[in-house]
């Protein structure tokens, strides 16, 4: 298109990732590759989903038009098991992870008890909520019980992980210059350690509450209480104005945790 | 512990003091009233008999069924593409949301702003499990139903993040651009997109490794995969199958989780 002869007056912007040539095209062919292959994996019944489209519009009328009282026994047992079940599991997370937490951190911890409770921090964080609820719900018989322990044990992994890794990034010379001072480990953990994180935990822990919250709306799913079992059985009976209404509970509820969390979190630091 | 009569050193004043310690017996207090209301029904036999149950499960899964692993193959396959597949469609609506949020990118604050942060609240509160069961009530069962909900599930996550990387970047650069008379798309193409892509790579492999977790259940729904298999073993009982099942995830959880990683390590 452009025909100066001498000087290249127009620029092509080198790529920004992947600068090695070969690397860029081998992995760009990987990748179309894999797209080719995996999307004819997908098999699609073009008439299940046109029969479909009609039963997922009345869902769409019945989010805009929710049906609470009808179900409402119902979405009010449900909602009260999963905010019991939330508050519950948090708080017995926090008071489990908390010595955990001071376990798996490298600088306050000795080698046998930091790989202890790095091992429990892993097999939490490994397995799906689902999947420990499945575990837990076999072994504890149905209802919220089983959801609490699942969602304690979960936040297990996520608060003491998040913990100890904020632990570790403590500021050393708080530390040396309260062990200085002649203070004992307990003294050292609660003048030097715990000011410094004790904002990060806090905010972690009303992060948890939150997440915990969606989770308990899940968990239900396989049994383990909660509203997750209540919105299940909507669905299952076809009643989409139910179903849209618990929805809408789920996502208000979850908006005025985000919000006050996110106030309170204002407040503490 | 001082016996000292002059004067102790104290943290707080004491109306700081009782205060918090108002907090705290509210605390206590509410989560105790919330363990007695959550535990009206529950029938302490079947908690106490909990230990019993475990090692009965327990020794039902030893050994697990290594043969069984043949038949697993595809629908971990299937997993792994209803991720990846779902990742993809996720990150397509979430770009473009995220420039829609993005308080300096948005073309209006007070109204298209909103809608979009509400977009991604909607498909941040709605775990993926929750999609896909509407899904597959909607388009039937199968690979598709699962692709949709973690795509849907994907857009408040990588929307949200990448939103804010946006908000983040340096306006200088922006304000160096638009100095050569570039047009509004040529702004973001040479000011922003450069500065947000390795955060929207790395976002966008981090999603990845949460979906691969995430599609190992959705079987269970009847959203294709590995929970498919689950499903039907658990409902036959058949725990040494459970097992492996729960093995391969836990590997290939593992190996995401490990490429991930090695990725934004690389583009970070």
């Amino acid at each position: 298109m452009d025909q100066q002869p001498a000087v290249r007056s127009t620029w092509k912007r080198p790529p920004l990732l992947l600068t090695n040539t070969l690397w860029r095209r081998l992995i760009y062919t990987g990748a179309l590759v894999y797209l080719v292959l995996a999307v004819q994996t997908v098999e699609v019944d073009w008439q299940r989903v046109y029969l479909g489209l009609e039963r997922g519009w009345r869902f769409v009328e019945g989010f805009l038009v929710p049906d609470f009282t009808t179900r409402w026994r119902d979405i009010h047992e449900g909602l009260i098991e999963s905010l019991t079940i939330t508050l519950t599991s948090t708080v017995a997370g926090i008071l489990i992870s908390v010595p955990i937490g001071i376990g798996a951190a490298r600088n306050l911890a000795p080698a046998p008890i930091y790989l202890a409770c790095r091992g429990i921090i892993t097999l939490s964080r490994s397995f799906q909520e689902i999947i420990i609820a499945i575990l837990l719900v076999a072994m504890f018989g149905f209802g919220p019980f089983a959801g609490f322990l699942t969602l304690a044990f979960a936040t297990i992994g996520f608060l003491s992980k998040l913990l100890a890794e904020e632990i570790e990034s403590c500021d050393r010379s708080q530390i040396e210059a309260i062990r200085a001072t002649g203070a004992s480990w307990w003294q050292v953990v609660n003048y030097s350690v715990q000011p410094q994180v004790m904002p990060r935990l806090v905010g972690l822990s009303l992060y948890r509450l939150d997440i915990n919250f969606r989770e308990s709306a899940v968990i239900g799913i396989v049994g383990a209480g909660g509203i997750g079992a209540t919105l299940n059985t909507a669905i299952d009976r076809y009643e989409y104005d139910s179903a849209g209404a618990i929805l809408i509970l789920i996502i208000a509820i979850v908006l005025v945790v985000e919000y006050s969390s996110s106030y309170i979190r204002r407040w503490v630091q | 512990m001082t016996s000292s009569s002059s004067p102790v050193w104290q943290h707080r004043t004491r109306k700081q003091t009782l205060l918090r310690w108002l907090g705290w017996f509210w605390l206590v207090a509410l989560t105790v009233f919330c363990w007695q209301l959550m535990n009206e029904n529950t029938i302490w036999a079947f908690v106490s008999d909990a230990p019993a149950q475990a090692a009965d499960i327990g020794s039902r899964m030893f050994p697990p069924a290594w043969s069984y692993v043949g038949e697993l193959w595809q629908p971990l396959w299937d997993t792994i593409n209803i991720a990846t597949l779902g990742t993809l469609l996720g990150i397509m609506i979430a770009v473009p949301v995220a420039f829609l949020a993005a308080s300096n990118t948005t073309p209006s604050v007070r109204f298209v702003r909103p809608l979009a942060l509400l977009i991604i609240v909607a498909s941040r509160s709605i775990n993926a499990l929750i999609w896909a069961l509407l899904l597959v009530a909607i388009i039937g069962p199968g690979l598709l139903a699962g692709i949709i909900a973690i795509g849907l599930r994907s857009i408040g996550f990588v929307a949200k993040l990448l939103y804010e990387a946006i908000e983040e970047i340096d306006v200088t650069q922006v304000e160096a651009v638009r100095a050569t008379g570039a047009s509004g798309a040529q702004v973001v193409d040479y000011a922003i997109v450069p500065q947000i892509l390795p955060a929207f790579w790395g976002i966008s492999v981090f999603r990845w490794d949460i979906n691969i977790r995430e599609s190992t259940i959705l079987g269970l729904v009847g959203a294709g995969g590995l929970g498919i298999q689950l499903n039907a073993s658990l409902a036959t009982l058949a725990w040494n199958q459970v097992a492996t099942i729960f093995l391969l995830i836990l590997g290939t959880v593992v190996i995401s989780e490990w490429v991930s990683a090695r990725v934004r390590q690389a583009v970070l």
